[in-house]
């Protein structure tokens, strides 16, 4: 038995199929990321996984509980994070997370060491006996995910928890996320690609609704028209003819120009046959004394891999 | 029922975390006070009797309820928070119940203020304090169902103007029922409907309170209006909350 297990779920709202028969399971120590542009259904998924909403078809069951028939059951095993973190405003940070302990079944000291223990977690015990509208936006998220947290959840739903945060911000948010992952299981929904590489160790691609991939972030990326070529930059200025010239060495098929900047030029390198060309490229760059930054493999461009796929979901 | 503690307590502090508490409290004093001495010929009435400040109950709750209920849904779906709150173990009818104790305890701290009233009348006579303590309890489940009735509204919309206006017109439609002139007006069309509809009237009820006797069966019908509003809205709510 998985964690979580989505089987065929669909929902439509009203005539829009917002999520398009999609299925996966997800197991304890996996950290997942849902990728997809704006209304492509990941919301709609977590609010369905979460319970808010009902699913039109298909089942999802948290721990073997399933999400309609056993909705409660499902619940008290999940910590969710919403969209935008929306929070009881009017109310003290220490209150709400009480109020919160309390519906999850906390009492006395119990309730107490469940606040106090989310306040190291997410750092946010000095400002308890604040009211949370007066909260900034990188404390509001904190109580958010701090509310989300206070059973100790075996399952943690996070809706963009980064975003609109400080880089910061983003860095305590994912530090926490990963110290979390090992006994946890995890989905979090994300515009950042660079977050998957950070905190994901599975990527599912949604567009349209409907699951267009769903692996770790290596084999996406190995997806990726780049992967495997010889990536070349320069720092500042390339010397001329630099791409007719990269394109001269033996073994070379292709040179594509990455980018070129004031302050940087990046090459790759398509290899003929899949032939090892890094040496020969390093030798002719030494041989004419190029000043280039770096030489490298490169693993593939994900922003690459996520536009491809969803943008041929859209046709 | 831990849950209904919870959310109940959760609510009721929420009136005074803001003020809100205290203006609808001000407001609430004043009307009354306007309705029994001004418009209610109090003085002029001659009795230590509280008929003429009850008697205005029904129309004050019209507009006084909704304004207390109007915001129990729709904002909590207009910020978010409903997705908070069903998304910890929490069944829709918990918070229904939970939300309606809390503003109906509420409105009872509203009714209790006006004890200055009481006083007045036992200052100038030796009023009958059988009838007096009656129509305080009708009005009280007066209120409550008015209060069902908003709740049940607020939970379709995630708007507090809709809000406000529907419960307005749905309460002054459970009182027009009982009200003399539309009765004269139904009793044209049939007198059967007109006695029928009558005893679906909020008015029917609370009058038959105020006389001094708490009759089973008018206590029944605040319960019934009560629960069937609870219900009615927990399963619009079920359909709506992600609206």
């Amino acid at each position: 038995m998985s964690v979580i297990e989505v089987q065929n779920l669909c929902r439509y709202f009203g005539e829009t199929k917002a999520v398009d028969n999609i299925s996966f399971n997800v197991e304890k120590g996996e950290v997942l990321g849902f990728l997809g542009p704006n209304g492509a259904g990941k919301s709609t998924t977590m609010k369905v996984i979460t319970g808010f909403i009902s699913p039109t078809s298909g089942t999802v069951r948290i721990l073997g509980h399933d999400i309609e028939q056993d909705s409660i059951e499902a619940k008290k095993k999940v910590g969710y994070l919403a969209e935008n973190a929306p929070l009881y405003g009017e109310m003290k940070v220490g209150e709400f997370l009480a109020f919160v302990a309390d519906v999850r079944g906390y009492e006395g000291a119990h309730k107490f060491q469940a606040v106090e223990r989310v306040y190291d977690l997410t750092g946010i015990g000095s400002v308890a006996k604040q009211t949370i509208d007066t909260l900034s936006k990188g404390f509001k998220r904190r109580v958010g995910l701090s509310q989300a947290l206070i059973h100790d959840p075996d399952i943690l739903i996070l809706d963009e928890p980064t975003d609109g945060l400080d880089p910061n911000q983003k860095y305590e948010v994912r530090t926490l996320i990963n110290k979390m992952a090992r006994d946890k299981c995890i989905i979090l929904s994300t515009h950042i690609l660079e977050e998957v590489d950070e905190v994901c160790n599975r990527v599912a691609i949604i567009a349209n609704g409907k699951l267009v991939a769903d692996e770790t972030p290596a084999k996406l990326k190995a997806r990726s028209r780049a992967a495997g070529a010889l990536s070349v930059s320069f720092e500042g200025n390339a010397p001329e003819n630099v791409l007719t010239e990269l394109a001269k060495i033996s073994g070379v098929a292709r040179v594509e120009e990455i980018s070129k900047k004031k302050s940087n030029a990046v090459y790759l390198l398509y290899a003929q046959n899949n032939a090892v060309i890094l040496p020969a490229v390093t030798e002719e760059l030494t041989k004419r004394q190029w000043p280039y930054a770096s030489v490298g493999l490169e693993q593939g461009y994900l922003d690459e891999v996520f536009r491809t796929l969803t943008n041929t979901g859209r046709n | 029922m831990n849950n209904i503690n919870a959310i109940f307590k959760r609510e009721f502090k929420s009136y005074f975390a803001t003020p809100i508490a205290l203006i609808f409290l001000v407001v609430f004093l004043v009307l009354t006070g306007f309705f029994t001495f001004k418009l209610g010929s109090f003085y002029e009435m001659g009795q230590a009797s509280l008929a003429s400040f009850f008697a205005w109950h029904p129309w004050l709750y019209i507009f006084i309820v909704p304004a207390v209920s109007m915001r129990l849904w729709a904002e909590e779906k207009r910020s978010g928070t409903v997705e908070l709150l069903f998304t910890l173990p929490v069944t829709l009818f918990e918070a229904m119940v939970a939300k309606f104790l809390a503003a109906w305890l509420f409105l009872g701290l509203a009714l209790l203020l006006t004890f200055p009233m009481v006083l007045t009348v036992a200052y100038l006579g030796q009023p009958d304090y059988g009838p007096i303590l009656a129509s305080y309890i009708g009005s009280f489940f007066m209120a409550g169902a008015f209060l069902a009735v908003g709740l049940f509204v607020s939970a379709m919309t995630n708007n507090q103007v809709i809000s406000f206006v529907v419960a307005t017109f749905l309460c002054l439609f459970l009182v027009l029922l009982g009200y003399s002139p539309v009765q004269e007006l139904l009793v044209k069309i049939s007198p059967d409907l007109m006695l029928m509809l009558n005893v679906l009237s909020v008015p029917y009820h609370f009058e038959a309170i105020q006389r001094g006797v708490i009759n089973v069966g008018n206590l029944v019908y605040f319960v019934s209006v009560i629960l069937f509003f609870l219900v009615s809205g927990a399963v619009i709510l079920d359909k709506s909350k992600a609206d």
